[in-house]
């Protein structure tokens, strides 16, 4: 029981059907404009309304880096939410619960309010929200005059009315932090926030992979609704319209990768986004971009798969079908944001690298990071350039762009060099041909261009360890706070991570060849990580969870520590 | 360009329909960016996969932009390429089999858009390339390689479907003359909105229907093709509906409708949107 020190830390779950988004946007807003860093982790069914939802905020006086492995606070709007969210309490924590709802059986740590009763009192039905939020700031000492300050800076839009629905917002805030102080329940104090000293944006994953792509130059974006893609469509749609610039919605994901190849040709950076069963679609036309060099990059915000698999939870298994998504020889070039801060650099970088190599790029994200709202530092878009597409200016005829072995300036359609983009392979102007030498020059050139790419960003800690831990993608926050942790604890392991998979930054694999093992865990059956980095010649492991939900790093800790043993103990892992 | 390419070594057969097609085509891209007063290099062509595909790489004189892409997504693509640079003189040209079987899921988005691009259809009724297989064009009960029994699908009726989507304009003609079939090609260009000229043009090899469209007064057949009436009016669908149904092939334009394109459409809301630079983005989402 720590409830007499203070705590870092505080993790409220909001469970049950309807509020359970609003409630947990507002905390999390309040906190960060109140200087705290939080997180938030949202599930959902695959359906329009109601259905069983939760969601998660995670508040901490430092940055955070998982969406919390126990729940301090359980707000029940519903009896479900009830019965499948109080084993995730800590010993100490608190429920609240809608007892205008539902009355649990005795459960000592729980006291009830009547969200919606209280809410029509104060005058506004629509402020059950507040009422609840107003009972959690009592329980850790979480400050309620913010709350009250971002109710005031929410409803006041200039509206007639604005000034009731504030009032009654506040009222509401005050019943519910009143009803918690009577309950005689607290949890450890939270700890005043440690304000940052630079800019923060609170985003969430999607919509920094969007921001950053249109950082990086994008023009064009063509994509069919997909979860949990569709927010990356919305924001396009919302946003890239302009002169020379546009959004549309496509009648399939077939189309989508054909349109943004066909722009790419036509001069456009160009970009896609989707889930699984969108890169399986895509996958022909994948292989077309790499054979013809189109500069385009699709997004992959995996969900569990395979099939329609699981819509709506989180999942790392479409590793395989990124790298390889193309019959033939292809291997894409895949980057892997880890945070929803890299997915702003990652939407940038891979507009960059479509130019840089003159290929298909694939950027893959996920569930748990695509609608996962974070405060961080706000990006510098000064020290974030769109490369420009090198366009050939020389003789009206003839000019060879599939010729010479290294990659030269590419004809844009209206200027000179006529060419054909071919699928097939093909000679120096795109005619296609079946000699044995084309196809050795041809596929030699494709992957030769690669080396283009291999500095992508990447962290290593302890580069001297015989052992290191490698997440890939959203698993970086909690590998990275399960690494701290084993750190603290004296285990001697090194970090090593790559934002960008294939190809990996030299210093990386520098690093992956020295190393007698590295521990790879990923949400995924097969270790797909593991794997590709075997074939690749490293000596790597996994750490695998395949239950659509994200890592827990007290999990991640005891198999670290396992794995290490067992490495240690002359076992083989594989 | 293959004239100029010894290693190309792609060959139509003999008196293979498409030869006229690749004529017409030539006639008009040239007659389209002299009139125009717009470069050959503003045309990009996008083509499909099967023999008549083969034009992208085969077409002779000045030379336009070239995609030769995967079977049956000419029409992504070509979406794509003119949503790039609406300025861009779009032809997609492919066959039955790609345009009809498999990239037919995509004929109903562009009608509806009313992408503003040209489709030249080669229609020689059966799979060519992979050596004479049924296709969606041919007709019911033929025997081919890959229906030993006959054929035990109708054939599709293009017209019935290009009408039934919403193509803004539908022109059809057939191979054996291109001077004709290059005007037509011209009026689809110049249509402002989608447009499909289907033409029939035969394979010497294994469905050669030269003699039923030209007719053979010999052999006792009646010719296939006929000009349109002078009298149909192409912006009445009723009537268009009734030319698309009647028996043969009719030489002409069978449905014209002017309304606007999606390129227009996009220009207002270009106009109405109010463009943000990235960081006016960026701040909406500070703390």
């Amino acid at each position: 029981m720590e409830e007499l020190l203070g705590t870092t830390d505080l993790v409220v779950r909001f469970a049950g059907e309807a509020g359970v988004v609003t409630s947990a946007e507002s905390l999390a807003a309040t906190a960060a404009q109140a200087g705290y860093h939080v997180q938030t982790y949202a599930t959902f069914p695959s359906q329009i309304l109601g259905g069983p939802v939760h969601t998660q905020v995670h508040i901490s006086t430092s940055p955070t880096l998982s969406d919390g492995d126990d729940v301090d606070v359980l707000v029940a709007f519903s009896e479900d939410g009830f019965n499948n969210h109080k084993d995730s309490l800590v010993p100490d924590g608190v429920i609240i619960y809608n007892s205008g709802e539902f009355d649990p059986p005795g459960d000592s740590n729980s006291f009830g309010l009547p969200f919606d009763d209280i809410a029509k009192e104060v005058g506004n039905a629509r402020a059950s929200n507040m009422v609840v939020l107003g009972a959690i700031a009592p329980l850790a000492n979480f400050p309620l005059e913010a709350l009250k300050e971002y109710v005031t800076k929410r409803f006041t839009r200039g509206r007639p009315g604005d000034e009731q629905i504030v009032e009654a917002n506040s009222l509401a805030l005050d019943r519910g932090a009143e009803a918690a102080e009577k309950s005689g329940f607290h949890l450890a104090e939270l700890d005043p926030p440690i304000r940052p000293d630079y800019e923060q944006i609170m985003i969430s994953g999607n919509a920094a992979i969007a921001l950053g792509a249109v950082q990086g130059g994008l023009d064009f974006y063509a994509g069919y609704p997909i979860s949990p893609a569709t927010t990356v469509l919305v924001w396009m749609e919302a946003n890239l319209v302009g002169e020379d610039r546009f959004a549309y919605q496509v009648s399939s994901e077939i189309e989508a990768i054909g349109a943004i190849i066909g722009a790419g040709y036509n001069g456009r950076k160009s970009m896609t986004a989707t889930a699984g069963p969108g890169v399986a679609l895509m996958s022909e036309g994948l292989g077309f971009a790499w054979m013809a060099e189109i500069p385009c990059v699709v997004v992959d915000v995996q969900r569990g798969g395979p099939a329609t698999g699981l819509p709506t939870k989180t999942e790392q298994s479409d590793l395989f079908a990124c790298m390889y998504p193309a019959h033939g020889d292809v291997r894409m070039p895949v980057i892997a944001p880890g945070t929803v801060e890299e997915c702003f650099y990652a939407g940038a970088l891979a507009v960059n690298w479509a130019e840089r190599y003159q290929g298909p790029v694939m950027l893959m994200s996920e569930m748990q990071q695509a609608e996962r709202s974070q405060n961080i530092p706000k990006p510098d878009l000064s020290k974030v350039t769109a490369a420009g597409r090198e366009v050939y200016k020389g003789d009206m005829n003839g000019y060879q762009r599939y010729e010479p072995d290294e990659m030269g300036p590419m004809p844009l359609p209206g200027g000179p060099g006529a060419y054909v983009a071919n699928a097939s392979e093909h000679d120096g102007i795109g005619d296609s041909t079946h000699l044995p030498i084309r196809h050795i020059r041809g596929t030699e050139r494709r992957f030769g261009k690669l080396k283009l790419l291999n500095d992508g960003p990447h962290e290593i800690e302890n580069p001297d360890a015989a052992i290191a831990v490698m997440p890939w993608g959203g698993s970086k926050g909690p590998v990275r706070e399960a690494y701290l942790q084993l750190q603290e604890e004296g285990v001697d392991i090194g970090w090593l991570y790559s934002m960008t998979l294939h190809p990996l930054p030299e210093a990386i694999s520098e690093q992956l060849n020295k190393k007698e093992i590295v521990i790879v865990p990923e949400l995924n059956y097969q270790g797909q990580w593991s794997r590709l980095l075997r074939a690749d010649g490293y000596r790597a492991t996994s750490i695998t969870q395949y239950t659509g939900l994200p890592f827990k790093v007290g999990f991640l800790v005891e198999e670290i520590k396992q794995a290490v043993a067992a490495h240690k103990g002359g076992k083989v892992l594989v | 360009m293959s004239d100029r390419n010894a290693e190309y070594d792609f060959k139509w057969c003999p008196g293979c329909g498409d030869f006229g097609v690749k004529r017409a085509l030539e006639w008009a891209m040239q007659t389209y960016s002299e009139e125009t007063e717009t470069p050959m290099a503003d045309t990009v062509m996008v083509a499909g996969i099967g023999c008549s595909g083969n034009m992208v790489h085969l077409v002779e004189g000045e030379q336009p932009f070239g995609i030769h892409g995967i079977h049956g997504r000419t029409l992504p693509v070509a979406f794509g390429v003119k949503q790039a640079r609406p300025q861009t003189n779009t032809i997609i040209v492919a066959g039955d089999g790609d345009f009809l079987s498999i990239g037919a899921e995509h004929i109903g988005p562009a009608a509806q858009r009313n992408v503003d691009m040209t489709c030249v259809i080669m229609d020689n009724g059966v799979y060519g390339l992979t050596k004479g297989q049924a296709s969606p064009t041919t007709i019911f009960g033929t025997q081919t390689s890959s229906t030993p029994f006959g054929k035990l699908e109708a054939a599709v009726k293009p017209f019935e479907q290009y009408l039934a989507h919403g193509v803004s304009f539908i022109g059809s003609h057939y191979s054996s003359r291109p001077r004709d079939l290059a005007k037509l090609i011209g009026e689809a260009m110049n249509h402002k909105g989608f447009s499909i000229v289907h033409v029939q043009s035969p394979c010497t090899t294994y469905n050669d229907t030269f003699d039923l469209l030209k007719g053979n007064k010999k052999a006792g057949i009646a010719p296939l093709v006929y000009a349109i009436p002078e009298d149909h009016d192409p912006s009445d669908k009723e009537q268009a509906e009734k030319l698309a149904r009647a028996p043969g092939v009719p030489l002409g334009v069978i449905y014209k409708e002017d309304r606007p394109t999606l390129e227009d459409r996009q220009a207002e809301v270009r106009v109405k949107a109010r463009s943000r630079t990235p960081q006016e983005m960026l701040d909406t989402y500070a703390v």
